[in-house]
C-alpha cells in the first residue's frame, strides 16, 4: 500500500535516498562518536549516584529523616522538570553567572544535566529493586551485628541490583537517545547534524543515518538484556532444585 | 547449549531484520530515481481525475523541474506576458481560499520583516516591517484589498515537508538555494542581504577587519541559515562553528561565553543589538559586515508549494513593485542601511 501510492517516489526521496545517506554519513557518524563519549560517561556517574540516593533513601529511623528528605524532594522535584529545562538552564544559565572556577563547556554542563536528571530516575529503579529483596534478608543482616548500611551495602544491595537489572539496561537505552538533547547547547552531535543536513537540503535521509547509527548500539544492548536476564533465571532456578 | 543457539538465533534475527529493512528501502532507492518516478505518477491521477481537478496537474510534474531554474535569475515574465492579463486576474488565481490571499508566516513573527512597534509585536496584520509591508503592496499590485489578505502562522521546516499546503505563500525569509528549490518553488528574491558578525563586550573579535582576524574565534550561527554555510565556506575558522536553533540560543551561548561572536544577516544584527541582546542584560555590537558574497548568495524569496501556477503572477507584480520603487523604498524605510560598521572585503 505504502510502496504503491502515487507520492511514494516523492517521499521515498525525501526520506530514503542513498546519495543524501552517503553524503550526511561522515558528519552524522562524527557527532554519533560524540554522543557515545557523552553517554559512558553519564551513564558511570549516573549509576554511581543513584545508588547513593536509592541507598539513602533506604536507611530506617528518625536519626536518617533529614537525609531522606533531602533525597525524596530531590527526586521529586527533578523528575517533574523537563529535561531540556535543566540542560538549558545548566548549559545557558550557570557559566552565564561568570562565577570563578566553574567550567563553561557545555559539554560539561549537558552532561552535568543529564546525571542528575536520569539519577533521580534511575533511584526509583534502584528502591523497588531494594524493596523487592524480602525483609528477612535485612533482619538476619542486622541480627549478625551489620550496621544499616552494612546490611545495604552487602546483603541487599547485591540482590536487589539483580534484580533490576532489565530495568536499568532500558535506561541505558533511553539515556543513549536523551543523549542527543544537548544539541539545544550548540553542541554538534549527532542527531544535530542530522538536523543541520536537513536544513541545508531539504532532505530527510540524514535521520534514517542517525536512526541506522542509534539502532547498532540499542538492538544489541536489548538483546543483552533478554539473554543475562534469561541466564539469571536459569541459574537461579538450577539453584533453587 | 540449547539456549545459547536460541539467543543466538533471536540475536541473529533482530540483526538481520534490522539490516533487512535498511538494504530494501536503499535498494529500493538506489540510483537516480527520476525515470522511475515518472512513469508511475503520470499513469494512475489523469485517468482517474478527468477535468474537475486542475489542482492535481502540480503533483504530476515530475519532469519540468529543469524549468525551475530560471525563476530564479531576474526577468523570467517574457515568456508568460500573452496570457498574463487574464491568468492573473484575482478570479483567476489558484488560491488556496477564494477570493483571498492566505499568507502563511512564522510564529511569533519578529521585527524589523514583521510587526514592528510596540503596538504591532507578533501582528503581521499590522503591515509593518519590511516582509509585513510587502505583503500588502503585493496583495494591492495584484488586485486583492487589505482586508482580502489573511495570514495564517507554520513552522519554518513544516513549510517544506511534502504534502499540500493550507496557505498561497509562505513569507519568512526563506533563502533561496538549488536544493530547496527541488523540493518547493520560489518567488524571484525581494531582498539580497549582507552577512555581518555580531558580539557583545569584552569578546576577542571586537575590532575585527580582516578574516585572518576571525581564523580562531569560536563563531556560531542558527540552523538551517545562509549564515552557517558563510562561516564554514568563507571565513573557515579552526574551530568549527557551533549551531544553534535561533537567535535566542546564539544570545544565550554568547553571553553563556561559549562562542566569540556570531554570523546573522546585517538587517537581522541591527534587531538583535536594539532589542534582543539588551534584554539579555549585556551590550550588543556589530563588528562588521561582510563584501564577499557567500557561494550560495542571500536572496530571500517567497515559498510556494512544488508546482503552483501563483508563481507567475506573484513575480510579475513583484517586478512591478521593483520598476516602479516601491520595493526600494520598503527596504529604505524598515531596514536601515549600515552607517559605521566596518567592511570586511578578505
Amino acid at each position: 500500500m505504502v510502496l504503491t501510492s502515487e507520492a511514494w517516489p516523492a517521499v521515498q526521496r525525501q526520506f530514503f535516498s542513498w546519495f543524501h545517506f552517503k553524503e550526511s554519513f561522515p558528519d552524522v557518524a562524527r557527532g554519533f562518536w560524540l554522543d557515545i563519549r557523552m553517554f559512558l560517561v553519564a551513564e558511570v556517574l549516573i549509576l554511581a549516584f543513584a545508588l547513593v540516593l536509592a541507598m539513602i533513601r533506604s536507611l530506617r529511623g528518625p536519626a536518617f529523616f533529614p537525609l531522606r528528605a533531602i533525597v525524596v524532594t530531590y527526586i521529586d522535584l527533578i523528575r517533574g522538570v523537563p529535561i531540556l529545562l535543566l540542560i538549558l538552564l545548566l548549559g545557558f544559565g550557570v557559566p552565564a553567572l561568570q562565577l570563578t572556577g566553574v567550567p563553561t563547556s557545555r559539554i560539561f554542563w549537558g552532561v552535568a544535566a543529564l546525571v542528575i536528571s536520569y539519577s533521580a530516575y534511575t533511584a526509583e529503579v534502584y528502591r523497588a529493586g531494594i524493596e523487592s529483596v524480602h525483609e528477612s534478608q535485612r533482619m538476619s543482616a542486622r541480627s549478625i551485628g551489620l550496621t544499616q548500611v552494612q546490611a545495604l551495602r552487602f546483603v541487599i544491595v547485591p540482590q536487589a541490583i539483580r534484580n533490576v537489572i532489565p530495568a536499568l539496561l532500558n535506561g541505558f537505552v533511553s539515556l543513549q537517545k536523551d543523549v542527543a538533547l544537548v544539541f539545544v547547547l550548540g553542541v554538534r552531535e549527532g542527531l544535530r547534524e542530522a538536523d543541520i543536513y536537513n536544513a541545508r537540503t531539504f532532505n530527510y535521509t540524514s535521520y534514517v543515518v542517525a536512526a541506522v547509527l542509534f539502532l547498532l548500539i540499542s538492538v544489541p544492548v536489548a538483546r543483552f538484556t533478554d539473554w543475562y536476564t534469561e541466564r539469571d533465571r536459569r541459574r537461579r532456578q538450577a539453584m533453587s532444585t | 547449549m540449547e539456549w545459547f543457539k536460541t539467543t543466538w538465533g533471536r540475536v541473529t534475527i533482530a540483526a538481520v531484520a534490522v539490516l533487512a529493512v535498511v538494504l530494501i528501502i536503499v535498494a529500493v532507492s538506489g540510483g537516480d530515481d527520476e525515470d522511475t518516478a515518472a512513469p508511475e505518477t503520470t499513469a494512475a491521477p489523469e485517468t482517474t481525475d478527468a477535468a474537475p481537478e486542475t489542482t492535481a496537474a502540480p503533483e504530476t510534474t515530475a519532469a519540468p523541474e529543469t524549468t525551475a531554474a530560471p525563476e530564479t535569475t531576474a526577468a523570467p515574465e517574457t515568456t508568460t506576458t500573452t496570457e498574463a492579463p487574464s491568468a492573473c486576474a484575482v478570479e483567476n488565481l489558484p488560491l488556496v481560499a477564494a477570493d483571498t490571499l492566505t499568507v502563511a508566516t512564522g510564529l511569533p513573527v519578529f521585527p524589523p520583516w514583521m510587526g514592528v512597534g510596540d503596538d504591532n509585536f507578533d501582528v503581521p496584520e499590522s503591515g509593518t516591517g519590511f516582509e509585513g509591508a510587502l505583503v500588502f503592496a503585493l496583495a494591492a499590485e495584484l488586485g486583492f484589498s487589505d482586508d482580502q489578505v489573511t495570514f495564517v502562522r507554520t513552522g519554518f521546516d513544516e513549510a517544506i515537508a511534502p504534502g499540500p499546503k493550507d496557505w498561497d505563500f509562505n513569507i519568512q525569509q526563506y533563502s533561496i538555494t538549488e536544493t530547496r528549490a527541488e523540493v518547493v518553488d520560489f518567488s524571484d528574491p525581494y531582498y539580497t542581504t549582507k552577512q555581518s558578525l555580531v558580539t557583545i563586550d569584552g569578546t576577542s573579535v571586537i575590532g575585527a577587519t580582516t578574516l585572518g582576524d576571525l581564523a580562531d574565534a569560536r563563531l556560531g550561527a542558527a540552523i538551517g541559515t545562509t549564515s552557517l554555510d558563510f562561516i564554514e565556506d568563507v571565513i573557515q575558522p579552526s574551530e568549527q562553528a557551533s549551531v544553534y536553533d535561533d537567535n535566542v540560543d546564539l544570545i544565550a551561548a554568547l553571553v553563556a561565553g561559549q562562542i566569540d561572536g556570531m554570523i546573522v544577516d546585517l538587517p537581522t544584527a541591527y534587531f538583535m543589538t536594539a532589542v534582543q541582546i539588551p534584554e539579555q542584560g549585556a551590550d550588543g555590537i556589530i563588528v562588521a559586515q561582510f563584501a564577499i558574497e557567500a557561494a550560495d548568495p542571500d536572496n530571500y524569496g517567497m515559498l510556494f508549494a512544488k508546482g503552483n501556477e501563483l508563481v507567475p503572477c506573484v513575480n510579475e507584480a513583484l517586478a512591478a513593485l521593483d520598476a516602479d520603487g516601491t520595493l526600494q523604498a520598503l527596504e529604505d524605510e524598515w531596514l536601515a542601511a549600515g552607517g559605521d560598521i566596518a567592511t570586511i572585503t578578505e
